[in-house]
């Protein structure tokens, strides 16, 4: 048996990174195990001339097409969004656009402004210091004065618009309506160790160039230095109780598949909005026979998605296609919930310039745009280059039939139990959507765009992992308490997206690391009265 | 390694072909042309039981290779949503459009985007200025 340590902490990626950096400094020993291994950038998707070919296998956003060792199953079948996800240090940093937007203060305040939800036991400016240190680590490149959020602002300027987000901007003028360059983890400037963007443009799939922030190379190396253990390529089945019902520590598979214990006084679950209530369910004992820290019954359920309402359009002129960052714009012109619209809460329009020449094929194909025979080189030339186009980001408000079990017969590589989601969109979901993909239509007519098409909701786009441990001030309908300490384990911790009350309408990642940050920061305030 | 015999390869080149042909206008070859065909063969990967699937349902009433042309385009016409059907279509896009040829008549260059990457412009900045006039839209809270 490995010698007992004081902080155990489950994932490596956004929060695991963070909370491991953060709590470096009490110079308590501290593990962190990871399913997944350290990536070699060197391999990244963008490095060979497979480079749009690799996220149909090795790079693919699902697991359950991916099929790494590191990986696994999900049985989503019963959802029309699908879990994308990555294992590896740096979870699901090194597959994500790095846009990085902040939930909003009313985001915490549902239930007082809008009557639905609940509100959080936490608020914005509980947060606003952890937001602000977490884009300094991340390294944020953004632009302040941005009227859709209370004063902030980015290390580094902002990404370029270029000529489609030029183009996008003009017609939002002319709507009247708010857009914005966003907040991006990609380097705009060279930032402590990484180089700047020299626009690869295949962000989502690993940055070959180090510019987009992932926390494999921002958090890990300062918490490693700082002399945090990570263990890669070990599984973690569940967590054990001592007889006091206090967590003893978990038993996980090492990378040659052995079953290893490890003894921790403060195990802190890092495993995201999927992973995180499948190893609570998984950890069943007398105390807790139906998972453990579960005795609201509230683990697994709220699960939220954010669907997303894509649109695009084409323009009569090549603009930047995928010779840029995807992402460019956002709008939160109909973030705030509006009692004249048919919804309450909103979304938020992220912006994107074009795509590769295989992914346009692919989806023009697949959409019927582009023909087979002697037509489709004169169709697929004007189309290559002339998209722009956007997705709403709609808030998924907690409904306790969205949830996250576990699968009675589907099992990972070391035979634990998978996850099984059952999830649909709520009418006001629906509502949203379709707004969404009315404003964004106005918006690409208004640029100048024709032949408009889209996925509402896009399938896969599970991407948001969302409320399956909520935190709370009542042990009777929330998992966690206002700092990410269960409400029935006093020395387990919660500190991913699954602690998400509300959703907000914008991607989480800057959030989930903030409350990576601020549960951290709880702890070591309260270092000697912890477990009280 | 396993890989399609060479009835199917045949009946696959023809439907490459079918699917994105030569054009003299835009100087470009067809996807049948022959560096782009053994790039789909070794590229068949995890795809080859779909593409399998796909070309024994093209050759139910014999070789699709063979068939008269009108015959082989209602065929492939009818087969064409299929799962299966779609796989190798993506699978023949995945390799035409990484072919330094075509890339080339596209304006594109025929490289990885790493490490030399691409200019993006900055764009006219001064079209936030009614942006940044507006009041703050946020709520408080």
């Amino acid at each position: 048996m490995a010698d007992p340590v004081d902080v155990l902490i489950i994932g490596a990626g956004a929060s695991g990174a963070a909370v491991a950096w953060s709590l470096a400094d009490t110079r308590m020993r501290i593990l962190c195990l990871e399913q997944g291994g350290w990536m070699k950038p060197s391999e990244y998707p963008s490095t060979g001339r497979d480079w749009e070919a690799r996220q149909f296998g090795d790079f693919h956003i699902s697991p359950n097409v991916r099929k790494l060792p590191a990986d696994y199953p999900i049985n989503d079948d019963n959802s029309p969004i699908k879990i994308v996800n990555f294992n590896a240090v740096g979870g699901s940093t090194i597959l994500y656009a790095g846009h990085f937007p902040r939930v909003h203060p009313s985001d915490f305040r549902v239930r007082s402004l809008d009557g639905v939800a609940d509100d959080w036991p936490i608020d914005y400016a509980t947060l606003e210091p952890f937001f602000a240190e977490n884009d300094r680590m991340m390294g944020v490149s953004g632009l302040a004065g941005d009227p859709a959020y209370p004063a902030k602002s980015s290390p580094m300027p902002p990404l370029p618009l270029g000529k489609s987000g030029a183009r996008l901007g003009a017609a939002m003028n002319r709507l009247g309506w708010h857009w914005w360059p966003s907040d991006s983890t990609l380097a705009t400037q060279d930032y402590e160790g990484r180089a700047r963007c020299i626009n690869l443009a295949h962000c989502l799939y690993g940055c070959a160039q180090g510019a987009k922030a992932s926390t494999d190379i921002t958090y890990w190396p300062e918490a490693l230095r700082a002399g945090v253990e990570l263990r890669t390529h070990c599984r973690v089945r569940e967590i054990t109780l001592n007889e006091h019902g206090m967590a003893k520590g978990v038993v996980y598979y090492d990378e040659n598949g052995v079953e290893q214990f490890q003894a921790a006084e403060v195990v802190i679950v890092a495993a995201n909005g999927v992973g995180t209530p499948r190893l609570l369910l998984n950890s069943v004992s007398g105390k807790f026979p139906n998972g453990l820290a579960n005795s609201s019954g509230q683990v697994g359920r709220n699960l939220m998605l954010h669907p997303y309402a894509q649109t695009y359009g084409y323009v009569d002129e090549p603009l930047d296609g995928n010779h840029g960052p995807p992402l460019c714009l956002w709008s939160h012109e109909f973030y705030e919930t509006d009692p004249s619209r048919d919804f309450v809460r909103g979304y938020i329009f992220q912006m994107s310039r074009g795509v590769g020449a295989l992914t346009e094929a692919i989806t023009s194909s697949a959409a019927g745009r582009l023909p087979w025979g002697a037509d489709h080189h004169r169709v697929y030339r004007n189309l290559l280059n002339h998209r722009i186009g956007m997705a709403a980001i709609c808030e998924d408000l907690p409904e306790a039939h969205n949830r996250v079990t576990l699968d009675p017969v589907l099992k990972d590589g070391n035979g634990i139990p998978a996850p099984r989601i059952d999830y649909t969109l709520s009418e006001n979901s629906r509502r949203m959507l379709a707004h969404g993909r009315a404003r964004a239509l106005d918006i690409l007519r208004e640029a100048g765009a024709t032949n408009c098409d889209g996925e509402l909701p896009i399938a896969y786009a599970g991407w948001h992992l969302l409320g399956t441990a909520r935190m709370g001030d009542d042990p009777d309908n929330s998992v966690v308490n206002s700092w990410g300490r269960s409400h029935d384990v006093r020395n387990l911790f919660i500190v991913d997206g699954s602690l998400f009350v509300t959703s907000g309408g914008v991607n989480p990642t800057s959030t989930i690391q903030a409350l990576a940050l601020y549960v951290a920061d709880s702890m070591k305030q309260r270092l000697a009265t912890l477990f009280d | 390694m396993d890989t399609l015999n060479p009835s199917e390869q045949r009946d696959l080149q023809r439907l490459a072909a079918m699917m994105i042909p030569a054009s003299a206008e835009y100087g470009v070859p067809g996807a049948d042309d022959p560096a782009i065909f053994a790039d789909i063969i070794r590229s068949l990967g995890r795809d080859l039981p779909s593409a399998r699937a796909a070309l024994a349902a093209l050759a139910e009433g014999g070789p699709f290779a063979d068939l008269a042309a009108e015959k082989a385009e209602a065929l492939a016409a009818s087969l064409r949503t299929t799962p299966d059907l779609l796989v190798l279509h993506r699978l023949v896009l995945l390799c035409y459009y990484r072919d330094d040829r075509v890339m080339r008549s596209l304006g594109q260059e025929p490289r990885p985007p790493f490490p030399k990457g691409h200019v993006v412009e900055q764009g006219d900045w001064s079209l936030l200025d009614p942006v940044r006039a507006r009041p703050p839209i946020w709520r408080p809270a």
